[in-house]
């Protein structure tokens, strides 16, 4: 469909400058604190993460991880009762201090929340939306990339019928696929996934974990979970949150078979 | 279930059904009092022509020239009402969402205008209207009815806006788009239905209301063909006619209630029709 008549299909790829060349860290986290009130949400948070590799924020409820992931794209400006300081650079680009090109930033990035808030409207214009944020108008462009990226999260089969009909419609499942497509419609660099399948039924699941697991290849996955066994399944670096802080990090492999830390091991043996 | 707690549920649930179908009985009997009064003069001719000559004294003609009126200065006020009141709305659920005190302040102030009586409105605009040397014109009515009615089109709506999720205000945004365009293209979509609400409440509190535009619209047998002129109002004519001592021009102050009342339902229908039909697409 289409392909016969586009030449050039590729959307304008976000800046990455300098430091996009793989041997930095794409996310680097300095000093970060977060008080909601008297409350300290993040402790001193340093982070490095790497890039193309699923790095895993893994802790129980509560302990800070969605507010870490929200620093990253400063969707934290929503939320009155805030106060975040600190450094969070996307490659190269200070987001918490950068007021300008906020929305510019953002789309380096997409995000994949607990449950899936398609945009009321159709599914092909929850695609487009993204696209033409980007400033482009091109209908057969777009077109493509609406194709383009429903198939690239195994959803363009299922609804190929039914493009124009609310996105609302799709079930929970296709719902949140439809909302990966919509972020990698924006091409991000980086894909922020907050417990993206804890809504989700277990073939659903699976789906989302193995489109994760081939889109690092391309993309650096964040993703918050408090499933060990998703920590394991997907992980190539874990990050252990607890109270804020961030206890202990490092490739899963050395992580879970030797814990340096009580709260990790303890985390662990309850979770298996 | 103890015998208790089976009469505790008969009697709660008798209370509530006897409060839903008493409140739908009243509706009913309103109706019913001004169609049985008004149906011998809901003519043709009621609805078709202005005042001839000894109308207020049972002669020919009707009230075309308050439903005309009523529906400029309605549907004059509902446009600036909503031209003030969308960016208003979406400025209170967008831009202020980091000043919590802040959009408590101006809910306040909107809510106390919302209560403010219509007299007071018409009163304040008729000062207004000597201080810039006005006559009560067809644009007086429709400023002082945008007053009353902005207030309802802007909490009404700002009701809708802040029940939508956050994970949909951080869905747009996170999609890169900048706040203007998370307020325009995503919520007021998502908020859409409510708004259709908003307006048609509006309107039809517009159209019903008479103290507001008994100093500043003024009263006229005429259509009114330019913004300056008087005009007459439907909720007026019915003041007017129903204080006449002639039973004929009382009968025809309940023709013109039923007129008022119908388009009243016709409004509402259209509310219910319309806000099911743009909330197809919404996020639920």
């Amino acid at each position: 469909m289409y392909t016969s008549v586009i030449t050039d299909t590729t959307l304008p790829e976000v800046n990455l400058g300098i430091r996009g060349n793989g041997h930095h860290p794409i996310v680097s986290i300095q000093r970060l604190n977060v008080y909601a009130g008297n409350h300290h949400i993040l402790k001193n948070i340093n982070l490095d993460i790497p890039k193309n590799k699923i790095t895993v924020l893994l802790g129980p409820s509560g302990c800070g991880k969605t507010t870490l992931l929200k620093c990253m794209n400063r969707l934290t400006d929503l939320y009155h009762e805030l106060k975040v300081t600190g450094d969070v650079w996307i490659d190269g680009d200070n987001i918490l201090k950068s007021n300008d090109n906020i929305a510019a930033l953002r789309q380096k990035m997409g995000l994949l929340s607990q449950r899936p808030y398609p945009l009321p409207m159709s599914i092909f214009k929850n695609v487009a939306y993204g696209i033409k944020l980007k400033g482009i108008y091109d209908k057969k462009l777009i077109q493509y990339n609406v194709e383009k990226y429903l198939r690239e999260v195994g959803l363009w089969e299922e609804v190929k019928d039914r493009l124009h009909q609310p996105a609302v419609g799709l079930s929970i499942g296709q719902q949140q696929r439809l909302c990966l497509a919509r972020g990698l419609a924006v091409r991000p660099q980086i894909i922020l996934a907050d417990e993206p399948t804890s809504a989700l039924d277990p073939i659903s699941s699976k789906i989302i974990e193995n489109l994760f697991k081939e889109l690092k290849k391309n993309y650096t996955i964040i993703l918050v979970t408090h499933v060990l066994r998703q920590a394991v399944r997907l992980a190539d670096h874990v990050v252990f949150m607890s109270y804020g802080e961030i206890i202990e990090e490092g490739a899963p492999a050395d992580l879970f078979k030797n814990p340096a830390t009580e709260k990790l091991r303890e985390y662990i043996y309850d979770g298996n | 279930m103890n015998w208790r707690k089976k009469t505790e549920e008969l009697v709660a649930r008798e209370i509530m059904r006897f409060s839903t179908y008493s409140l739908i009985l009243i509706l009913v009997f309103i109706i019913a009092v001004i169609f049985v009064k008004g149906f011998r003069a809901l003519t043709p001719d009621m609805v078709l022509k202005t005042p001839q000559g000894g109308f207020y004294y049972g002669g020919e003609g009707g009230v075309l020239n308050a439903i005309v009126g009523s529906i400029y200065i309605a549907c004059g006020a509902t446009l600036i009402a909503i031209i003030l009141g969308i960016p208003a709305a979406l400025y209170i659920n967008v831009s202020l969402t980091k000043y919590k005190r802040l959009k408590n302040i101006i809910r306040f102030f909107l809510d106390a205008l919302w209560g403010i009586p219509s007299i007071v409105y018409g009163a304040f605009g008729f000062t207004l209207m000597l201080l810039m040397g006005m006559n009560a014109s067809l644009i007086s009515g429709i400023i002082v009815v945008a007053l009353l009615i902005t207030p309802i089109v802007v909490r009404t709506f700002d009701e809708i806006l802040s029940t939508i999720p956050r994970g949909l205000h951080e869905a747009s945004l996170a999609l890169g788009s900048t706040r203007t365009e998370m307020a325009y293209r995503v919520l007021f979509k998502q908020g859409f239905s409510g708004f259709i609400t908003a307006v048609l409440l509006a309107f039809g509190r517009g159209i019903g209301d008479a103290a507001s535009v008994l100093f500043t619209a003024g009263y006229t047998d005429l259509i009114p063909t330019a913004l300056d002129e008087p005009a007459a109002t439907l909720p007026l004519a019915i003041f007017f006619q129903l204080s006449s001592p002639i039973p004929e021009v009382r009968e025809r102050a309940f023709a013109a209630a039923a007129i008022l009342t119908i388009i009243i339902l016709i409004i509402s229908l259209a509310a219910r029709f319309l806000s099911a039909r743009y909330s197809k697409t919404n996020l639920r």
